[in-house]
């Protein structure tokens, strides 16, 4: 029997060796075919020209600017939120506050998109600011959570520490408490840009999604994201190659934040 | 009649040696109180005996220990043997499952399947272990919702009701109050007409009220080996007059 | 009365207000779709049959259910069969532990596309099982894998050693005491993980719309194509012409997140108490 259960949790490598074997086996020949630095650094997406170019840098720029501008909003809030819930918070209030963290991590992300179209487009357009604004919403939950489990898994006794050296209480916690969960609360920023640059429905609701270099924050742009779910609908040979290969740039990506994550995590325990 | 013969027991955990060469034996129908002070290895011997000591890492046992003639670190399987050997823990440990569903988890382990033989088993191990007027209306119920003296004489008639032949109890009486103690002394001393009872305690005064046998442990080591009576009036061995004089850790 | 500093004053302020907009986001967007929401759910948007007409979200509703049991089915016995492994038989720092927790780290940092992406590729073209409900389901399965292994895991580890103890006594074997005195004993913990992972399938869509497809009907079986209800608000919003009844369905499916996020915390406050009499 324990082998039983020893097959059931080979499965989850199973899995990840079949991702990687079918996501390369399919993106890896048509990275190949375009050429890696034309892919990479082409800034050119134009699949139906004759002959077609393939350049993802602005699919590669967008998601970069999108996130950028996510983190700028998100973090601040995340980690004061975090804070808030672990050190400051009123345990009747927790009561309502908590599950209305966890609730606003659990909205899909097509609702989040239904929202953005209506209260943040008419005011933004498709744009970078509007993938971003709605973008840092939804990371907000994430980055709160774990920052807040790290907040408090900082021993009782620093802050008591502090506060015998006559520190104030929001003091103790800024400048003791918060700086011994950094890694911690590192470790949720990184997750919280994995989960953006990873979003995918959301943003196609509010970026406009085209495919081009943006020159300014209130321009329409479309990530690696969009690029996938837009055309893969009608593309064919080479075209549907480069699509996955964007799926490619896009998972190698996500395994180096995981990779950053998986240390991050290391240096915690 | 023996129903345990240990000889030259040694047991490590890793390279920590915990017992060094134990002989003794058990009789049957007996209490035999194991004493000595914290860490002795009393309850490391006590685990050996129906070996609940497989579960920790690294430990190895060397010496034979014998029930009733037959090695049990032989050719034996665990499980028959933990069914002959029962067991109570230091802290009650109920199932979270109801009363009856606790005390018939044994039989059913061991292939009881009728209705009606598992409806008797709990019914005359609950009476065995003096409970049964204070939960046959609750069989139902969970078992955690009894007191703690409670939940310890259902873990006792639970051990019971495999129908074992020996009976192991790990300091079964530390966790409680003086009233549910006694309840339990008293019971341990109606049980010894029908099952071997082998109990580590803490507790010295415990000792000489029910046992029949005592062995005192120090680092461990079984220093001495005798009647109760002996052990506690006139001890060979000075360590053992210290320690049941009060005058030792 | 104690005097206290503006630095104090600043980051007590500071931190409210970031709680206090969070909280404020979460009311706007709840808020904002139950107003753009409510008035348009109809009798006639529960319609058994879809068209262009009625907008029925019953079959993607339907539809919904039906993947989030077919997904399980298949996730969960991997999911605890896994977690059994990891805390009731493995060795700790042991290389094929180590392995097993880096790949299911990995799977969760995947994000939903390139789950899409690989059930494309894999389940759709390479085993031919084109844009069905059995395609759709294997690829959630993999996706909600780590979060029930980690959840399962976490309920195991919860039991605590004297029930084992307890059951080894009496003479059960490892196996039964595994099925008949842990698992029972872990289930509060593992269904808080099911009913997460049901949140998971309820709001995925890129996952899906490749995988699944999106025919708006109830499937007559596993093969046939089928939207859930994130897909089918996906679809609505790029028709562009039924937005109002977008929002209704927003509503509903916002209704199941919430509904799910409610029995989630119970089962959670209900773990919390359950083994402290021991």
């Amino acid at each position: 029997m324990r082998a039983v259960f020893f097959l059931a949790a080979l499965a989850s490598v199973l899995a990840v060796l079949l991702i990687c074997l079918f996501l390369f086996g399919n993106g890896v020949p048509a990275l190949l075919k375009i050429g890696i630095f034309k892919f990479l650094a082409g800034q050119e997406w134009a699949p139906s020209d004759v002959p077609p170019l393939f350049g993802i840098l602005p699919m590669i720029a967008g998601s970069l600017y999108v996130t950028a501008c996510a983190l700028i909003l998100g973090v601040p809030v995340g980690i004061l939120t975090a804070v808030f819930l672990a050190r400051v918070c009123p345990p009747r209030l927790y009561r309502f506050l908590k599950p209305g963290v966890d609730l606003l991590a659990g909205i899909p992300s097509v609702v989040y998109g239904f929202f953005g179209m209506a209260a943040l487009v008419p005011h933004f357009h498709s744009s970078i600011l509007s993938a971003g604004i709605l973008l840092g919403v939804m990371i907000l939950p994430t980055m709160a959570g774990i920052a807040e489990s790290a907040l408090r898994a900082v021993p009782e006794h620093y802050y008591e520490g502090a506060l015998a050296l006559g520190a104030g209480h929001y003091r103790a916690v800024f400048r003791v408490i918060l700086p011994a969960a950094r890694s911690g609360v590192l470790a949720a920023v990184v997750l919280g840009m994995g989960r953006a640059v990873g979003e995918t429905m959301a943003v196609i609701m509010v970026a406009g999604n085209q495919a081009r270099m943006p020159n300014s924050i209130f321009q329409g742009v479309r990530t690696l994201t969009a690029n996938i779910v837009m055309e893969m609908g009608y593309a064919a040979e080479l075209h549907r190659g480069a699509l996955i290969a964007t799926g490619v740039v896009l998972f190698v990506f996500i395994l180096l934040v995981n990779l950053c994550l998986s240390a991050l995590n290391r240096r915690i325990t | 009649m023996n129903v345990f013969d240990i000889t030259d027991l040694n047991l490590w955990y890793g390279k920590f040696q915990a017992l060094q060469n134990i002989n003794m034996s058990a009789s049957e129908a007996e209490i035999t109180a194991l004493i000595g002070p914290s860490g002795c290895g009393k309850s490391t011997l006590l685990k050996t005996l129906n070996r609940m000591n497989d579960l920790v890492p690294g430990c190895r046992v060397t010496g034979s220990v014998c029930l009733s003639g037959m090695d049990i670190y032989g050719n034996l399987n665990v499980n028959d043997l933990r069914k002959r050997v029962g067991m109570v823990f230091q802290k009650p440990n109920p199932f979270p499952m109801s009363v009856y569903d606790n005390i018939a988890f044994g039989p059913r382990t061991h292939g009881v399947k009728s209705r009606y033989a598992l409806d008797e088993a709990v019914e005359n191990s609950l009476k065995a272990a003096a409970i049964w007027d204070e939960v046959k209306d609750r069989l139902r119920k969970s078992a955690l919702g009894l007191s703690g003296g409670q939940q310890q004489r259902l873990c006792i008639a639970r051990a019971l009701a495999v129908k074992p032949e020996v009976l192991l109890l790990d300091e079964p009486t530390s966790a409680l109050d003086p009233i549910s103690t006694g309840k339990i002394e008293e019971l341990l001393l109606e049980l010894k007409n029908d099952y071997s009872i082998i109990i580590v305690t803490h507790n010295m005064q415990q000792a000489t009220r029910i046992s029949d046998q005592t062995a005192f442990f120090l680092l461990g080591e079984m220093i001495e080996y005798d009647s109760t009576e002996k052990i506690f009036s006139m001890p060979q061995d000075k360590r053992t007059e210290d320690y049941v004089t009060g005058r030792f850790g | 009365m104690k005097r206290i500093s503006p630095s104090e004053t600043f980051m007590a302020a500071i931190t409210w207000a970031a709680a206090l907009l969070t909280a404020g986001a979460l009311l706007y967007i709840i808020g904002f779709i139950l107003w753009r929401g409510v008035p348009y759910i109809t009798p006639s948007l529960f319609a058994p049959v879809y068209n262009s007409i009625n907008v029925s979200l019953l079959p993607a509703l339907v539809s919904t259910v039906m993947m989030a049991v077919l997904s399980l089915s298949f996730a969960l016995p991997l999911g605890i069969g896994a977690a059994v492994y990891l805390a009731e038989y493995a060795r700790r720092g042991n290389r094929a532990v180590r392995l097993i927790r880096l790949a299911a780290e990995t799977l969760a940092g995947i994000p939903s596309i390139v789950y899409g992406l690989f059930g494309m590729l894999f389940f759709v073209v390479w085993l031919g099982w084109d844009f069905s409900l059995l395609a759709g389901s294997c690829t959630l399965a993999i996706m909600i894998l780590p979060l029930l292994l980690r959840s399962g895991e976490e309920a195991l580890l919860s039991v605590p050693d004297s029930y084992r103890e307890g059951s080894f006594a009496l003479g059960a074997g490892k196996l039964r005491t595994v099925f008949r005195i842990v698992l029972p004993a872990a289930i509060p913990g593992v269904l808080a993980g099911v009913v997460l992972a049901v949140g998971r399938i309820a709001g995925e869509t890129a996952a899906l719309i490749y995988t699944a497809g999106t025919v708006a009907q109830i499937p007559p079986d596993v093969f046939a194509s089928a939207r859930t209800l994130s897909v089918h608000m996906y679809a609505l919003s790029r028709e562009g012409l039924h937005t109002n009844e977008g929002y209704a369905t927003a509503v509903v499916l916002l209704l199941v997140v919430i509904g799910i996020n409610v029995i989630a915390a119970r089962i959670a406050g209900k773990i919390g108490g359950a083994h402290e009499r021991v």
